[in-house]
């Protein structure tokens, strides 16, 4: 049995049909126009975007429960930080301050600061579903091959895509070692002091380490007794030629980029989107 | 032989850097286009050292000093270089799942191509072509950790085959299949073999092998050949037993029974063996020694009931399995790959919760302990002890359960040094494990399970890639500890283990259990033995033969004479 978490799934809808390269471009776009944006209206449309991306590519909660759990908990303590150092961070960028209520001393609370934060909240919300749609749509081999046409090295590529290729199987060996270790009376959840629980993650470490280095042995002869790295450059059996699609997501992309840039240099005059003058 | 001599050996020597003494010596050995080869020898006895040398991972991944020469086309091979010898060498390597490159199956077949610089369109019809010769076309773009171990190996063959190469060699090719999988491996490497290629194999499961005809059986013992002759002879020499490789069964058999067995007998295989001249031999030996026993019922240990297990909801993986372990006793869990003996290993050591049934231990319902205290009382031993080793010293390994049980430092020490007695270990007790061998290190997981004191013993595939020498050591090792009582449950697709050690066999097939009864039963039973995917053993066929009119009888009796004489070797 595989954990199919975080791995490439082979469906056939538009956004697997995409060339790995094409999806990178557009995701590296789309970031760029969230990163250079406080502008909610311009956020909010790249998340619906994102989420329209996760529905075409058919991707199922629960291949990214685990990872939403994760990211849920990040986002928390972020909103949470941001309040605790700055509670007036939004005051002082909008210039004006709707209180709404106190907690005690300086930590107020206003629609100023909220608004500030559910920007930053949202910034990260959208990015997250593309990065997702992205890692569970490509076919690292095919995305190798892109890479190494857009003249990446292809020791790099394949390097990366044999990476992305045995993380699942990496992933088990770490599941069964850690219940292997736990049979034997190592605790790994519970009230452990740190040191002692560093201890423990290294009682799965070492053996994960030792059995990933058997791993790399047998398949770095694999390769070399089938010729790897025999010429300066090599052929590729997957990949994919861009077509009209690709162009046009990336012009999709790039509009939107510009779009965003627009928007902040040519209506805002600013970062931010002030609702509130 | 008229072919030409593609692999010339001549006083060819190897010592790699890391090694106080030379791996081989003296190699004098000439092989030709057309001839199919098996290389045959215990673990460590440079076999495998042997087939690097063939395939150019030595000199050029694992370094060392060659004396001698070897030649492989015509070409020096310390002047060659790894890329040129592997356009004429293909390599089928041991584990199939590890060395997968490619994400679909396509893909991994072309990888040498890729190589190549082949353009894509050209690529993709040899590909097409190779897979339909060992029939996988309709595969190309499944994943290839998907597929069964049959399929898996097809994959990595055609994988080597896109070359067009001379040579084709195969390292251990049997180790990861059941039976049943070996023996269409086996058919296929003969359907491949041709005229203007030589296929080498190197495999220790002689009898597997030479269900097809090879044509030279070359022995290596301690770094040197020792025998390299025609199957026929080196069977009857009963070299292969001194070197510690495992004969045929129903050869053991027939020198049980004091057959004066001779090269003119065809030994080779049970087809060509010449059983009228064995038959008086055998019908007397089976008469003598022949006394029937009764599997004796023991009280009841573990219960596993109505158990059933799903990872997704939708794939059943086990349904509605009920197993009973019985005190002292020590049986084999058996069925092909997946078939779902390791999910219910998992189940009993609580990794996992069945979705119905229950388990119990001694009345009492184990779903209500943790993983750790589960451990306490069913101790699991992986197949790879690499997966379970994290400490340093070997001492420290063993003590790690303890320890982290809390127990007292001198209460500690004192089961650890039994444990390691009992394990033969205790004069190692403060080496590194890195310092021990492969069959040390299974010694030092068992160990390090067994003193907490379990009641149960699991064992993984606890021979996996062990030489006949090994498997015996380890096996016999295991009955000692059954025999002082420890109760043991193996998990296994390997069928000499289970007839020769296991009075008891559970077959799982699919998810349910097939059959459960004595071993020797089960590998008599054509029927279940095609459904479990293992293999009728030739002792029953050798039986037949005989005209023995109670085969299973014959069978019973074998395994008793041997275990005796197992046990008078040990």
């Amino acid at each position: 049995m595989k954990l199919k978490v975080f791995s490439y799934s082979r469906l056939d809808t538009f956004v697997h049909r995409l060339s790995g390269l094409s999806k990178l471009v557009c995701f590296l776009l789309l970031t760029t126009a969230i990163m250079l944006t406080y502008d909610i209206r311009v956020i909010l449309a790249i998340t619906v975007l994102s989420f329209v991306m996760i529905r075409v590519a058919k991707i199922q909660f629960k291949q990214i429960r685990l990872m939403l759990i994760y990211v849920g908990i990040f986002l928390a303590f972020n909103f949470v930080l941001t309040y605790l150092f700055e509670p007036e961070y939004g005051v002082k960028i909008y210039g004006t301050k709707h209180l709404l209520f106190t907690f005690f001393g300086p930590y107020t609370v206003t629609l100023e600061q909220l608004f500030y934060q559910i920007t930053k909240l949202m910034k990260y919300l959208s990015v997250i579903p593309l990065g997702i749609s992205f890692i569970l749509t490509t076919n690292p081999s095919e995305f190798a091959s892109s890479l190494n046409g857009i003249g990446i090295s292809y020791r790099i590529c394949t390097a990366l895509s044999l990476t992305l290729r045995y993380f699942p199987d990496v992933a088990q060996d770490y599941n069964t070692i850690s219940l292997a270790q736990q049979a034997r009376g190592i605790e790994m959840s519970g009230k452990a002091k740190m040191t002692e629980r560093l201890k423990r993650v290294a009682s799965i470490l070492i053996p994960l380490i030792m059995t990933t280095m058997d791993r790399i042995e047998l398949i770095s002869n694999a390769m070399d007794l089938r010729g790897y790295g025999k010429n300066k450059k090599r052929t590729w059996y997957s990949r994919r030629p861009l077509k009209k699609a690709d162009y046009v997501s990336m012009i999709v992309s790039l509009l939107i980029l510009i779009g965003s840039l627009y928007v902040r240099f040519a209506i805002n005059h600013s970062m931010f989107y002030n609702p509130f003058v | 032989m008229d072919q030409e001599c593609i692999i010339e050996f001549s006083k060819f020597g190897f010592q790699y850097f890391s090694q106080k003494e030379p791996t081989l010596y003296d190699i004098d050995l000439k092989i030709h286009k057309g001839e199919k080869i098996l290389i045959a020898g215990p673990s460590g006895c440079g076999k495998s050292t042997l087939g690097n040398c063939i395939n150019g991972l030595i000199p050029f991944v694992y370094k060392g000093t060659m004396t001698g020469s070897l030649k492989v086309d015509g070409q020096e091979t310390r002047k060659s270089s790894l890329f040129k010898m592997s356009m004429n060498v293909g390599t089928v390597l041991q584990d199939s799942d590890g060395q997968f490159i490619g994400l679909n199956v396509g893909e991994d077949i072309a990888f040498a191509l890729e190589n190549d610089c082949m353009p894509q369109e050209e690529m993709k019809k040899r590909v097409q072509t190779i897979a339909s010769i060992v029939d996988m076309e309709d595969y190309l773009a499944q994943d290839p950790h998907e597929l069964s171990g049959g399929q898996k190996q097809r994959v990595s063959l055609a994988g080597v085959m896109v070359d067009d190469v001379d040579i084709l060699l195969f390292d251990e090719p049997l180790a990861n299949l059941d039976p049943k999988t070996g023996k269409t491996a086996v058919e296929l490497i003969s359907r491949i073999a041709a005229e203007d290629r030589a296929v080498v194999i190197i495999e220790h499961r002689i009898e597997d092998v030479l269900h097809c005809a090879v044509d030279r059986i070359v022995l290596i013992s301690e770094g040197r050949i020792v025998a390299d002759d025609t199957p026929d002879r080196v069977l009857a020499s009963g070299i292969l037993t001194e070197c510690g490789v495992r004969e045929p069964l129903y050869l053991t058999a027939a020198r049980y029974a004091g057959v004066p067995v001779t090269a003119e007998m065809r030994p080779a295989s049970l087809n060509t063996f010449d059983t009228e001249t064995c038959a008086p031999y055998i019908r007397r030996w089976f008469e003598d020694s022949y006394v029937r026993t009764h599997a004796e019922k023991k009280r009841e240990m573990l219960k596993i009931e109505n158990v059933s297990y799903s990872y997704d909801g939708v794939r059943q993986i086990l349904k509605n399995v009920s197993v009973d372990v019985y005190e002292g006793e020590m049986i084999s869990i058996v069925g092909k790959n997946g078939a779902g003996k390791t999910t219910l290993a998992s189940l009993i050591c609580g990794f996992m919760d069945p979705d119905e049934g229950r388990i119990t231990l001694d009345g009492e319902d184990l779903s209500r302990y943790s993983i750790a205290e589960r451990g306490e009382k069913i101790g699991i031993v992986m197949q790879n002890p690499n997966q379970m080793i994290s400490k340093t010293m070997i001492f420290d390994e063993v003590s790690l359960g303890l320890k982290a049980r809390g127990l007292p430092e001198e209460e500690i020490r004192k089961r650890v040094d039994e444990a390691l007695q009992v394990c033969g270990l205790h004069e190692f007790r403060n080496w590194p494990n890195s310092a021990l061998s492969f069959g040390q290190k299974k010694r030092v997981t068992i160990a390090s399970i067994l003193v907490p004191s379990p009641r149960i013993l699991i064992l993984d595939e606890p021979t996996a890639g062990q030489d006949y020498r090994h498997y015996s050591e380890i096996m016999e090792f295991l009955k000692k500890l059954n025999e002082n009582g420890q109760t043991i449950i193996l998990i296994t697709h390997d069928m000499h283990l289970m007839l020769e050690y296991t009075d008891r066999a559970v077959v799982i097939t699919g998810g349910e259990k097939l059959a459960d009864m004595r071993s020797f039963e089960l590998l008599c039973s054509q029927e279940l033995t095609e459904k479990a995917n293992l293999k009728e053993t030739s002792l029953f066929a050798l039986a037949e033969k005989c005209g023995i009119n109670d085969p299973l009888g014959f069978v019973e009796c074998f395994i008793h004479y041997d275990r005796e004489v197992r046990s008078n070797e040990a």
